[in-house]
């Protein structure tokens, strides 16, 4: 365990490394210099300059990275050059809405999909199945910000129940946030459930096959309690892959569908940070949001070693 | 023929029906504004009514679905030509450093989500329908290179690819006569399956601005227009979106049949 824990570990720094390094290259070559890209194309060379010296664009390449990766490691990711504040505040104030969010919607999928798999694989076959394979086929299909679109018109300007945007923040109280974040959880949370439900059914039939649930059964055991009580945990591990990779497309679809409640997260910084040629602000955030995907990933890795001792020795 | 792989079939087709004969002909123009019809419903003049320009939307939902088809086909294919090849050497060197490398880079392109590094492209280049190919397709490459190094590992182990060996053929001729062509099921349903996938990520592309440009017809984009006057006329969100959802399930469906039908052991699993 002790070695599978240190390749993985050198695993995770090689690649933040290189995501890092990523990054650093695709802001570096933009066409000409960042300073001039930021302020457009009326400023004066003077300005330039200044903001040239602010952004520490003046070393050496390798002396850059240096200085902004040593920068992104103490939590100092510079300032911002449109709000003139650090971007480690910008980033801090929007998380809290993010990863809420994130984090609901992915509550949300696994407590829809969990009941809908399990009845699926138990009903194999039969005519519920079907239509429940069939509603998962529909809800993959249906792009989440469009979901949000008619949510919006249903529950927010019909029937009045939920609000159709913004966000009061966590200070006018829990209720009020959480309402704010009801519509947009459940838009990101329906597509990943479809996807969950149907990789946790598949899962549970291939397992169900395995000598040893049928050894379960001749022993006296119902489907359903062999279902739930031998073949659920061995179907964990392509579940907890679907759910670490599902933290990725959140986090990503949290970025649309942001825009679409116009709520202030990541997501609504990095298209403003876009519009507004803020790059030192876009380089962070994009770091950032890599950075989480990476670590989610490792720590899935660890969680299916955990589950499953077989796995330890793969590295 | 499964009533399932049918209605893909029928679906997928439609919406490249759609695509194709909008090069030729649409029912309107849809450069042409007429703001005296504007937001009208579903009507005979206007089959599924018009936006706030007086577009008629049949036609715009005809040429959008040419921007989806190209930008997704296009990302396919990048995956297909330089992930396949990856993954082919991948399997001929498994185990080797090379292998390794290709792997790892695969692992850290996963790592990357999709819509951010598009993101991160189009802030750099600037928003176009190319720059959301590219966006796209990169993600396409580990896909292929994983199938087809996953199909590939599987085969060289096989007798008659030792006697190609033993007859003196070398690692990169028998991939590409022996590996590729038994591969080649695996490529076509995940290539319909990133296919499907492309089409949702450029829909969510240009709905945030990042796609295709005006005036490039999209379904994204129609979706973002449409959603300041989609409580005055619901009908200028329902119909883009339901292009998307009927074309996305087509091809999973379509997919799905596919693999049933290549490969019988998977019959019925679904996911």
């Amino acid at each position: 365990m002790l070695r599978f824990l240190a390749r993985r570990l050198l695993a995770l720094v090689l690649s933040l490394i290189v995501a890092s390094l990523v990054v650093f290259a695709v802001i570096e070559v933009i066409p000409g210099d960042p300073a001039a890209f930021m302020l457009g194309l009326n400023a004066s060379p003077e300005t330039v300059e200044a903001l040239r010296e602010t952004l520490g664009l003046t070393g050496s390449l390798p002396a850059r990275y240096l200085s902004w990766l040593g920068g992104m490691l103490t939590g100092d990711l510079g300032i911002s050059y449109t709000y003139k504040v650090p971007v480690a505040d910008l980033v801090a104030d929007r998380m809290a809405v993010s990863l809420p969010l994130a984090l609901l919607a992915l509550a949300l999928s696994t407590a829809i999909a969990l009941p809908v798999g399990l009845h699926a694989a138990a009903r194999r076959g039969r005519a519920s199945d079907s239509a429940v394979m069939g509603l998962t086929q529909l809800g993959i299909a249906v792009p989440n910000f469009w979901f949000a679109m008619l949510l919006v018109l249903i529950f927010a300007v019909n029937l009045r129940w939920l609000p159709a945007g913004g966000f009061p923040g966590w200070d006018a109280g829990i209720v009020p946030a959480f309402k704010a974040l009801a519509l947009p959880s459940i838009a990101l949370a329906l597509p990943q459930a479809a996807i969950l439900a149907r990789v946790l059914r598949s899962a549970l039939i291939e397992t169900l096959e395995q000598d040893y649930i049928r050894t379960a059964r001749a022993k006296g055991l119902t489907r359903s309690r062999a279902l739930t009580h031998h073949a659920l945990r061995n179907a964990l591990v392509p579940v907890l892959t679907i759910l670490g990779m599902q933290f990725s497309f959140l986090l990503a679809g949290a970025i649309i569908i942001e825009n679409v409640f116009y709520l202030p997260g990541l997501g609504r910084l990095i298209f403003q940070a876009i519009t507004q040629r803020d790059l030192i602000v876009v380089e962070s955030v994009v770091m950032i949001l890599v950075f989480a995907v990476i670590l989610v990933t490792f720590a899935t890795d660890i969680a299916y070693a955990l589950v499953d001792p077989r796995l330890r020795r793969r590295g | 023929m499964r009533p399932q792989l049918l209605l893909g079939a029928v679906l997928t087709l439609a919406a490249l029906l759609a695509a194709g004969l909008s090069l030729v002909w649409t029912p309107y123009d849809i450069g042409a504004l007429d703001i005296a019809a504007k937001l009208q419903g579903p009507s005979a003049a206007h089959w599924l009514g018009t936006d706030h320009f007086g577009r008629d939307i049949g036609s715009m939902l005809m040429a959008g679905a040419r921007t989806s088809i190209a930008v997704a086909l296009v990302a396919v294919g990048i995956g297909i030509t330089i992930g396949v090849p990856l993954g082919l050497i991948a399997a001929a060197r498994s185990g080797g450093w090379l292998d390794e490398v290709i792997m790892r880079g695969n692992d850290l392109i996963f790592a990357f989500p999709s819509l951010v590094i598009a993101i991160l492209i189009t802030a750099v280049f600037g928003p176009s329908a190319l720059n959301a190919i590219l966006a796209i397709g990169i993600f396409n490459i580990p896909v292929f290179a994983r199938v087809a190094r996953g199909g590939a590992l599987g085969l060289w182990t096989l007798d008659y690819i030792r006697a190609a060996r033993v007859a003196g053929k070398g690692t990169a001729r028998i991939s590409a006569e022996h590996i590729l062509p038994n591969i080649a099921n695996l490529l076509i349903v995940q290539g319909t399956i990133q296919f499907s996938l492309g089409i949702l990520a450029e829909a969510g592309l240009s709905y945030v601005g990042l796609g295709a440009q005006p005036p490039t017809a999209s379904w994204g984009r129609m979706l973002a227009e449409a959603q300041t006057m989609v409580t005055l006329a619901p009908h200028v969100a329902l119909f883009p979106g339901l292009a998307i959802v009927f074309t996305v399930l087509g091809l999973n469906l379509l997919g799905d049949g596919l693999r049933d039908a290549l490969d019988p052991r998977s019959r019925g699993r679904g996911a």
